[in-house]
C-alpha cells in the first residue's frame, strides 16, 4: 500500500524515483529544481544510497553515467543552463548506452533567463541539445501526480532501452503543491536493466544479436564480475573503438531503430474530446491543463474542439499526429515558448492542415482565455493573458 | 621475480598506440607492477580515463574500463567509488584532460578525499591533438599554437592538489622507474585520494619543436627540472624557482575518506530513523535514549522533533 501525500512536482519526482529504484543522485544546485536533490539529500542516506551534490552540472552527469554504467539506477536534476551544461555527458550516455534519468525543470531562457519563472523552452534541447546524430526519450508529465508515474516510467523506458530519458517539468509545475498518491513498488512496474546469459568470457556490450544488448552489471549479486570496456568513440560489439565504415553505420542505425521501432512501447499520449474535433490542440506539461480548461468552455458554446497531448514529446507521436491531420480542419499548438514543437507538428502535418500557434515565452502560464481566444480566431495575435493590475505586481517595465 | 604483464593486459589490443620513445608505457609498466605487488584481483579493478593519448590506458587493461569524454574521468570515477566502495577505483589520464580541462573535478576530487588513485601522466604539451601548448608547457617552450614560445606561466599540479586537500600527493618521473613504482604503489594503498604526478617525455609532439626530439635528450632536459625532496630540503627557496620537487610530498593519514565519511551519515540517518520506530511503539529504551540525543536529533531534522514517525514520514 503506497502511501498520500501533499507535494510539489520536485519532491513528487525525488519520491517517485527512488520507488522506482533510484540508487545514485548527483546533482547541483539550480533554481528551480533544487527542492529535488533537498529531498533526496534527506531520505537517501536513511535507505543506505550514495547521494552526492557535485562540484558542477558536468561533474554531476558524468558520476551519474559511472554509477549506471557500473550497474546502479542513476538521475540527474537540473533546469535549463543546467541542461546546457549537461549536453556532451548526455550524449555519452547515448553513445555507452547507458541508462539515464536527467530532469529538466524549464525555465525561461535563453541564458540565466527568468530563473523562477516557467517555460517550455527546453524542448529542441532536449531532442538536439548534444551533438551528433543520437536518439533521445523525452516525457513530459502535466501535473504533480503525473510526474510520479511519468518518473517511474522514465526509469522503466531508461532501463529498457539502455537510454537516457529526459524528463521535462517547468518552473510552475515544480513548486505547485497538490494531494499525490506515492505508490509502493510493488504496485507499480518496476523494470531492471536485462542481464546476460552468457559468461563473462562471452559476453559482449553490443551484441549484434540484439537490437538492445544486455548491459551486465559489473559486479553482479551472486559474485560474477563482466569486465568489459565501454568507449565513446565509434565502437564495435566488443565496445571497442572502430572507424570501420559500415559498423558506424550500423551503430548509429541501431541506437536509433532500438527507439523507432518501438513507439508502442515508448509512446504515451492523451486525447480529450478529440472525437468530433474540427480543431486540434496540441499541449503538453502545465499548459495542457490550461487547454482542457479552454476546450470544455469553448465546448459549452458547441464549439468542436480538443486536445491531443503528448506525454512522451521526443520522439514525436508522428502516426497520431498524421492520422489526426485528416479529420480535423486546423491544429493550435499552444506551448511556452515561441513555437519549438509547433514545427515538429507542422513537419508532421505535412500542410494538410493549418497549424496555428499560442507560443508565449513570457515567463508565465498560459491561460485558458487565451487560448479559448485563439479557438475563436486561430489568425489572431495573443497578446499575454495579464491585466494591467496583475503586470503591476512584476514591477519594471516602463 | 618477472611480473607476468599480460594477465593484466589486454593481449589483443597490442601493440600500443604510442609514438616511439613515450612515456606512457614506462607508466603503465609501473603501476602494472604496483598491482601486481599489492596483488588485487582485475576483477576489483574499474579505471575511468578520458580522452588524450594517456587516457588509451583503459583500452589495455583488462579491468572494468571506461574510455569517458574530454577532462571528466575523475568526476565518472567518484560515481563509481561512492555506488562501490568496496572497490579500487584510477584514473588515468594526460595534464590537459585532467588538470587543463577537468581542473575543477581534480580540485573537488581533492578536497573531498575520496579513494581515487589518479595516475597524471604530465607530458606538457596536448600530445594527441597534435602538439598544442597546455597549462604544464614551460615558458617559452614551443608548440604548434605557440610557434613563438609559450607566454603563459605554468601550474604546480601538486602544489594546487595539497592546497585543495588531497591525501596523497606524489610526483614521479618517467625516467625513473623504480622510484615511480614505489610511490605509485603507495597511492593505491593510501586510503582517500592519490595523485601521482608523472613527468613524461612526448619526444614528437614536444621534444621535435623545442631540438629535444631525441626521447633521452628530452629525458635529460626533463630531470633538470627536477629535485629529489631530500635534496630541496637543503635548498634555499631562489635556488628551488621553477623545479619541481619529486618524491611524496604530502600524506594524511588523519583525513576522513568520502565513503567512509558518507557511512557514518548514512549510520546516522538510519539510527535515528531507528529511534522514531521505537518511539512510536513505546518502545524506547533508557540506552536508546543515550545513543541519540535530542539535540542530535534537532540537528538532523530542523522539524518538530515531537511529531512521531508516522506523521512527519509523510509529509
Amino acid at each position: 500500500m503506497g502511501r498520500i501525500a501533499f507535494l510539489n512536482a520536485n519532491a513528487a519526482v525525488a519520491e517517485a524515483a527512488l520507488v522506482a529504484g533510484l540508487g545514485f543522485y548527483a546533482g547541483y544546485p539550480i533554481t528551480p529544481s533544487s527542492e529535488v536533490p533537498e529531498r533526496l539529500s534527506k531520505i537517501m542516506p536513511e535507505k543506505g544510497l550514495p547521494f552526492m551534490m557535485m562540484e558542477d552540472e558536468i561533474a554531476s552527469i558524468n558520476a551519474c553515467v559511472g554509477a549506471s554504467a557500473s550497474g546502479v539506477k542513476a538521475m540527474t536534476c537540473t533546469s535549463g543552463p543546467g541542461f546546457s551544461l549537461k549536453q556532451e555527458a548526455l550524449g555519452m550516455a547515448c553513445m555507452f548506452e547507458v541508462p539515464l534519468v536527467v530532469v529538466d525543470v524549464m525555465r525561461g531562457g535563453p541564458s540565466t533567463g527568468l530563473p523562477t519563472r516557467p517555460s517550455q523552452q527546453d524542448i529542441m534541447q532536449a531532442r538536439w541539445g548534444t551533438h551528433g546524430d543520437h536518439p533521445i526519450i523525452a516525457v513530459a508529465p502535466c501535473n504533480a501526480q503525473e510526474a510520479v508515474f511519468e518518473t517511474i516510467r522514465a526509469f522503466n523506458l531508461a532501463e529498457k532501452f539502455r537510454q537516457p530519458v529526459v524528463l521535462l517539468t517547468d518552473g510552475s509545475l515544480s513548486h505547485l503543491h497538490t494531494k499525490i498518491y506515492i505508490p509502493d513498488p510493488d504496485e507499480v512496474e518496476i523494470v531492471d536493466r536485462a542481464q546476460p546469459e552468457v559468461d563473462p568470457e562471452n559476453y559482449y556490450p553490443y551484441d549484434y544479436n540484439y537490437e538492445v544488448p544486455p548491459l551486465a552489471k559489473w559486479w553482479t549479486e551472486d559474485g560474477k564480475s563482466y569486465r568489459y570496456h565501454l568507449s565513446s568513440l565509434i565502437h564495435d560489439k566488443t565496445g571497442f573503438p572502430t572507424v570501420y565504415p559500415k559498423y558506424a553505420q550500423w551503430l548509429l542505425e541501431r541506437m536509433h531503430n532500438k527507439i523507432l521501432n518501438h513507439r508502442d512501447e515508448i509512446l504515451k499520449y492523451e486525447y480529450y474530446k478529440m472525437d468530433d474535433a474540427e480543431t486540434c490542440i496540441v499541449a503538453f506539461g502545465s499548459t495542457a491543463e490550461a487547454a482542457r480548461v479552454a476546450i470544455d468552455q469553448a465546448r459549452e458554446e458547441g464549439i468542436k474542439v480538443g486536445m491531443f497531448r503528448p506525454l512522451t514529446i521526443w520522439p514525436s507521436p508522428e502516426e497520431q499526429i498524421r492520422d489526426i491531420a485528416s479529420k480535423v480542419k486546423q491544429f493550435i499548438v499552444a506551448e511556452m515558448n515561441l513555437g519549438q514543437y509547433k514545427l515538429e507538428v507542422e513537419r508532421i502535418v505535412g500542410g494538410r492542415a493549418p497549424v496555428y500557434g499560442v507560443s508565449q515565452a513570457a515567463g508565465v502560464l498560459i491561460r485558458p482565455s487565451q487560448i479559448y481566444d485563439k479557438i475563436k480566431d486561430p489568425s489572431k495575435r495573443v497578446e499575454i493573458g495579464l491585466t494591467e493590475e496583475e503586470l503591476k505586481r512584476f514591477g519594471g517595465g516602463e | 621475480m618477472a611480473v607476468d604483464y599480460t594477465k593484466y593486459l589486454r593481449m589483443d589490443k597490442m601493440p600500443l598506440y604510442w609514438c616511439p620513445g613515450c612515456g606512457d608505457g614506462i607508466v603503465l609498466k609501473c603501476y602494472l607492477e604496483a598491482i601486481d605487488e599489492l596483488g588485487w584481483s582485475k576483477d576489483d579493478c574499474a579505471m575511468v580515463s578520458g580522452i588524450g593519448c594517456a587516457a588509451r590506458v583503459t583500452g589495455y587493461v583488462d579491468f572494468h574500463t571506461l574510455h569517458t569524454i574530454h577532462g571528466r574521468a575523475i568526476a565518472v570515477a567518484v560515481g563509481i567509488k561512492m555506488s562501490h566502495p568496496d572497490k579500487h577505483v584510477f584514473v588515468f589520464g594526460g595534464d590537459g584532460d585532467l588538470v587543463h580541462i577537468g581542473g575543477n573535478h581534480l580540485l573537488h576530487a581533492c578536497r573531498r578525499n575520496v579513494d581515487v588513485t589518479v595516475v597524471l601522466i604530465n607530458n606538457w604539451i596536448y600530445g594527441m591533438t597534435g602538439g598544442q601548448h597546455s597549462c604544464t608547457t614551460p615558458p617559452g617552450a614551443k608548440a604548434t599554437t605557440a610557434p613563438r614560445g609559450s607566454f603563459e606561466p605554468t601550474i604546480d599540479v601538486c602544489k594546487m592538489a595539497i592546497g585543495a586537500g588531497a591525501g596523497y600527493v606524489a610526483r614521479g618521473f618517467a625516467g625513473d622507474p623504480t622510484r615511480l613504482k614505489k610511490l605509485i604503489k603507495e597511492g593505491l594503498e593510501y586510503k582517500g585520494f592519490s595523485l601521482i604526478d608523472v613527468f613524461s617525455p612526448c619526444p614528437i609532439n614536444f621534444g621535435r619543436r623545442n631540438k629535444l626530439g631525441d626521447p633521452a635528450k628530452l629525458l635529460e632536459h626533463m630531470k633538470s627540472f627536477l629535485v629529489s625532496s631530500a635534496k630541496a630540503k637543503r635548498m634555499s627557496e631562489e635556488e628551488l624557482k621553477g623545479k619541481f620537487i619529486t618524491g611524496v610530498l604530502h600524506k594524511d593519514t588523519e583525513k576522513p575518506e568520502l565513503t567512509e565519511a558518507y557511512k557514518s551519515i548514512v549510520e546516522k540517518a538510519q539510527a535515528s530513523d531507528e529511534y522514531w520506530a521505537k518511539y512510536v511503539k513505546g518502545t524506547l529504551s533508557e540506552s536508546d535514549k543515550n545513543k541519540i540525543t535530542r539535540e542530535e536529533l534537532k540537528k538532523l531534522y530542523p522539524y518538530d522533533v515531537e511529531t512521531p514517525l508516522k506523521q512527519w514520514k509523510k509529509l
